[in-house]
């Protein structure tokens, strides 16, 4: 049969279609681009998605609350521990269970280091998109060890299933704090380097600043969240501004696009606004483990989590924006309905409309600085 | 504005077409009409002091007892810092709402996910086709009362449990052994006294 997506594109004209993935390195996972280009302008890239969807939805309605928990990390498997820490407060919001204050501490310190280990991955598959082979390498070592910290405290290196419906799983192991804060040192300093290394380097501006400009209205419209919308201009983080669990106790920067080397909301500005928050989330962590109060990382949950019948909504700053749990409980021990909302869906649906104009070597460019994650984006 | 005070404006505006707030359970949210949602979304978004530029979430419920499909509308406004869950019941035979894209742009991918999942036609979209499953996908998955076909040209999409197949494979397998050297029988119950171990015999010269 004629696929749906091909009646979107005049045939008869001079133009060419040229299919853009679903193999192609720049696509971080499974997902195809119909270009139609004029020589090397592009008149539009249609996404096609869908590689990667197992239907998480509905697996949540057949699996009871807290067996959906390891699903999750699945949702985006390079920060998963946000897409727990969502889903445990949405269940928490429907069971009105308080949440001990030091289980509050570990997650945001798990989040903030998830955080950083997430957008190294972001602005090192960046850089070898653009053609920059090197940084990779540099941010692949420092993940690593993020990774090592987080499987100290957990046990994972990937999918951390960590959080728990009132707490955490565990504590920080002894000596923990110590390592913590030995990584942020060199990293810090690292981030100095990553500076020096790529985010000034002239060719890397030259590829990124001006392309690909999203402006703050569109960026609101589309609905874009975290980095991305950030980097449009527009001043909102949840963190800050809806806060939840041990955040309002912190004091950090939100960095923001202004322009930084072109226009606000070209694709350097997304990029380099992740690039201060990596330093943003050191700093949250410090204080964190600076503040950390003694006592339990559970609260006292019952076996069988029954929730009254009712629906909620939580959100939470993960690094690829608001990542929200919509639960509808019927009173029954699994789920009515759940529904997450993810940033890289709807990141999705602006490049059609960005894409008119670009260089297809842009298009690389357009797709790297929004961070699309394909598990994500199809859940 | 609280809650309330948003249904109140949007009660005083709309009248009939805005139903009660929900008892305050969690999340509270107002079911409003389904013909008359684009412009409820519209004053919305343009009204000054309430300001919704945010459709934060847009998604739908399946209830087959009452025979109706929610859709579900989270707004949000960035300046005012205020939030209202808007919902809209449609015909579950026949579910059709009218489209919300030309107030929010998000609305387009977000439509077309509930069209793909749920099978709500929205009336006006610009590019209403499925966009999780391929477009010859039959049925809509997230309906309660879905029936996996059990393949998809030819690639099944259900299979065995490995773990019976194993638990198949190690049975046959103690059967054969069974057969071929039966257990030997329950040894004597009173042992007799050990015995000195027998000295090592010498290593046989290599050929």
């Amino acid at each position: 049969m004629e696929k749906l997506i091909l009646r979107r594109i005049d045939r008869n004209n001079e133009e060419m279609l040229v299919n853009f993935g679903p193999q192609h390195p720049s696509t971080h996972g499974v997902l195809n681009f119909l270009v139609e280009t004029d020589g090397e302008v592009m008149k539009r890239a249609i996404p096609d998605i869908g590689y990667l969807h197992r239907s998480l939805e509905k697996i949540g309605e057949m699996v009871g609350y807290p067996g959906f928990m390891p699903y999750t990390d699945r949702i985006d498997y390079v920060a998963a521990m946000f897409a727990n820490e969502g889903y445990a407060l949405a269940v928490e919001k429907l069971l009105k269970v308080e949440v001990p204050q030091r289980a509050q501490y570990l997650r945001a310190i798990s989040c903030e280091l998830c955080r950083i280990a997430s957008h190294l991955i972001s602005v090192g598959t960046m850089a070898t998109d653009i053609g920059a082979v090197t940084p990779l390498v540099h941010a692949i070592r420092e993940r690593e060890k993020v990774n090592d910290l987080i499987e100290a405290l957990c046990g994972a290196r990937l999918t951390y299933n960590y959080h728990r419906v009132g707490g955490v799983a565990f504590d920080m192991p002894s000596g923990w704090r110590d390592q913590v804060l030995r990584f942020l040192d060199t990293f810090d300093t690292i981030l100095v380097e990553w500076d020096r290394l790529l985010s000034f380097n002239e060719i890397y501006i030259k590829r990124l600043a001006n392309v690909a400009v999203i402006t703050r209205e569109q960026a609101v419209d589309y609905g874009l969240v975290g980095p991305n919308l950030r980097g449009s201009g527009m001043d909102w983080d949840l963190r800050r501004d809806v806060p939840y669990g041990a955040y309002p106790n912190f004091k950090f920067d939100v960095p923001v696009g202004h322009g930084y080397r072109g226009t606000e909301g070209d694709a350097f500005d997304r990029y380099y606004v992740r690039v201060l928050e990596m330093g943003a989330s050191s700093k949250i962590v410090r204080q964190a483990l600076e503040k950390i109060p003694d006592g339990e990382v559970m609260a006292k949950v019952p076996r069988k989590i029954k929730p009254e019948p009712g629906e909620a909504m939580a959100r939470v700053e993960s690094a690829r924006g608001e990542m929200a749990y919509y639960l509808v409980s019927d009173g029954t021990e699994r789920a009515y309905r759940v529904r997450v909302r993810t940033g890289s869906y709807l990141a999705m649906g602006i490049i059609e409309d960005i894409s008119p104009g670009l260089m297809v070597a842009d298009l690389v460019a357009l797709i790297a600085s929004l961070d699309v994650v394909a598990p994500e984006t199809d859940r | 504005m609280t809650i309330n005070e948003l249904h109140e404006r949007l009660k005083a505006q709309f009248g009939d077409a805005v139903g009660p707030l929900s008892e305050p359970k969690i999340d509270p949210f107002a079911t409003v009409k389904a013909d008359r949602i684009v412009e409820i979304c519209r004053w919305l978004k343009q009204t000054p002091g309430i300001e919704m530029d945010f459709c934060e979430d847009l998604t739908a419920i399946d209830w087959p007892k009452r025979n109706v499909v929610e859709v579900v509308y989270h707004l949000f406004s960035y300046r005012h810092r205020h939030g209202l869950v808007l919902k809209v019941e449609t015909d579950r035979a026949n579910p059709v709402v009218p489209t919300v894209e030309g107030v929010w742009k998000a609305a387009n991918w977000m439509e077309r996910e509930v069209y793909d999942l749920f099978g709500v036609g929205f009336t006006g979209h610009p590019d209403l086709r499925r966009v999780l499953l391929p477009d010859d996908w039959v049925g809509h998955p997230l309906r309660k009362d879905y029936q996996e076909a059990g393949g998809y040209h030819g690639i099944p999409s259900l299979r065995e449990n490995p773990l019976v197949e194993l638990r198949r494979l190690d049975e046959i397998r103690i059967a054969e052994q069974a057969k071929k050297a039966p257990p030997p029988p329950p040894p004597a119950p009173a042992a007799a006294p050990a015995s000195p171990p027998a000295p090592a015999a010498p290593a046989a010269p290599k050929a």
